[in-house]
């Protein structure tokens, strides 16, 4: 075993996820109970060979919740990742070192919430402004004079790229198509059988100018939990497994959480940080991977990712997208699962399931690759994973 | 719905308070004498803690900016015009810039500051166009 690297010691081993719907009819807790209950089922294990649970500190479920629903006899290690979406993939860089380690055998990531029905984040929080703790503090400088939508934002860093690029808004939507064309196909997504043309993106409605509506991710009731444990243990276990080749968190400088700002080339330069990581410890680059999952809430920082991850220059991404090559048959296809636009927000936690699907040979849009990228949250603290077989 | 009222604490409470008084502030590092906004408790330049502010001219120009048309916003008529200001003095700030037509609104548009009151205890900065 080669020392300080996390690079093929832990491995996804299973998937499991609800439905995902605009009013699943049960609790946050249930939703993630039931997403585990599949997932075990699906890696061959039961609740009692779990000993670690991780989630994102804005999950409703405890950990200790989530053992006693499952019956789960004793925890050795739990965790917890702030940031919004930014934590998806590293929930699963907890797990990977924890099994690692030695701290735990198996290690379960979840993600459970009624984000249509229940609390929507699309909306304006004033809670969100009144947290008592800095990322409150933060949000003094923005929500009172009234930007505090996600959509809004974002179409702040939109409008700039549009402005230093030369970019259109027909490139953004350009992404929203991709998504869309994946999840027509995708009987588990909520826009199953709907594709939309650009002229669609472009006649929906404004919602934070440059961003119109097809811009934006849905909002999504389900649950997603991912197992890991060791490639050892993977070994005797009923799937193919899906190696961690890389797990990298990235917070860049002067970060904020969605009103990074201040810098003076604003951006996403944290999502560089993810990539410059991913592509060290895994040995790979973006040459090496034929498809990736890059989370999606809105379509401008699709964009800025494939520059931040190294696969084309700065302002160069709707060139690189302009022939379809992020869609099925292109150079490198996106969001085969449809994305978060298309099959559903479930805070990025979906994407990874269908980097391990796409690992598996078992997507609906399947692409021939020997690594997957899957990203996290943008705008925020985020994380990403390279996946191998 | 009223509108969102800011956080502030001990490291903050200046700005507000200057708002109140029709001043923008901003933070600058007695030591090394670097502007910073947002503010904080410790110089990121040169790790020192004592600080004190000026008063900014009150004038920029827009960075980037968002027409805000949908969800509703607590307290605010839609659309919100909302951009990121590139102040004279250097250091950026988010504000709400009113009394503009939208179609006038871009990027590299000098504005400068007004307040308007929310109640006695509580003012906040807006941006109006300024002449060029």
């Amino acid at each position: 075993m080669s020392g300080r690297t996390l690079s093929g010691r832990a491995a996804i081993v299973g998937i499991g996820q609800t439905e995902f719907s605009k009013e699943s009819g049960r609790s946050e807790l249930q939703l993630s109970v039931e997403a585990v209950q599949h997932a075990l089922r699906d890696a061959g294990l039961a609740p009692a060979d779990v000993d670690g649970l991780v989630t994102f500190t804005m999950d409703t479920s405890s950990e200790i919740a989530v053992a006693r629903e499952l019956g789960i006899p004793e925890l050795r290690f739990f965790s917890r990742i702030n940031y919004g979406g930014g934590a998806a993939c590293a929930t699963i860089q907890q797990a990977a070192m924890a099994v690692a380690t030695g701290v735990a055998d198996v290690v379960v990531a979840y993600r459970g919430f009624n984000e249509r029905s229940g609390n929507r984040f699309g909306q304006f929080s004033t809670a969100v402004a009144a947290q008592v703790n800095t990322n409150g503090l933060d949000n003094a400088w923005t929500y009172p004079f009234g930007l505090g939508t996600p959509a809004a934002t974002v179409a702040m860093q939109a409008r700039r790229y549009l402005h230093e690029y030369g970019a259109t808004s027909e490139d953004f939507g350009r992404v929203a198509v991709a998504d869309r064309r994946h999840a027509a196909t995708n009987p588990n997504a909520f826009f199953y059988q709907r594709p939309i043309t650009l002229a669609d993106h472009q006649a929906s409605r404004m919602i934070a100018d440059p961003l119109h509506l097809l811009d934006c991710c849905q909002e999504s009731d389900g649950a997603v939990a991912i197992v890991v444990t060791t490639p050892e243990r993977a070994r005797d276990l009923p799937q193919t497994p899906a190696v961690i080749a890389a797990a990298a968190q990235g917070s860049g400088r002067d970060q904020f959480v969605m009103t990074s700002y201040y810098r003076d080339d604003i951006g996403i330069p944290e999502m560089g940080v993810v990539g410059r990581e991913l592509w060290r410890q895994s040995g790979l680059g973006p040459d090496d991977v034929d498809v990736a999952i890059l989370y999606d809430h809105f379509t401008p920082y699709v964009l800025m990712q494939l520059e931040e991850l190294g696969f084309c220059g700065r302002g160069e991404a709707p060139g690189f997208i302009a022939d379809g090559a992020i869609e099925v048959g292109g150079r490198l296809p996106i969001n085969t699962h449809g994305g978060q636009l298309g099959e559903a927000y479930i805070h990025g936690m979906n994407g990874i399931a269908e980097g391990v699907r796409q690992l598996r040979g078992t997507s609906v849009n399947q692409v021939v690759s020997e690594a997957v990228l899957v990203t996290a949250g943008t705008g925020v603290p985020t994380s990403g994973l390279v996946l191998t077989r | 719905m009223s509108a969102v009222r800011p956080m502030a604490n001990r490291d903050t409470q200046f700005f507000w308070d200057g708002a109140l008084a029709g001043e923008l502030r901003l933070q600058r590092c007695e030591a090394c004498g670097a502007l910073r906004h947002p503010p904080g408790p410790v110089c990121p330049d040169c790790g020192a803690l004592e600080r004190g502010h000026v008063v900014a001219s009150g004038r920029g120009t827009v960075y980037s900016y968002v027409i805000h048309r949908h969800p509703p916003v607590p307290g605010k008529e839609l659309p919100i015009l909302l951009a990121v200001i590139d102040l004279e003095e250097g250091p950026r700030m988010v504000g709400e810039i009113v009394d503009l037509p939208e179609d006038e609104l871009v990027i590299g548009l000098p504005v400068r500051v007004d307040f308007r009151a929310v109640d006695d205890e509580l003012s906040l900065p807006v941006w109006r166009k300024a002449d060029a």
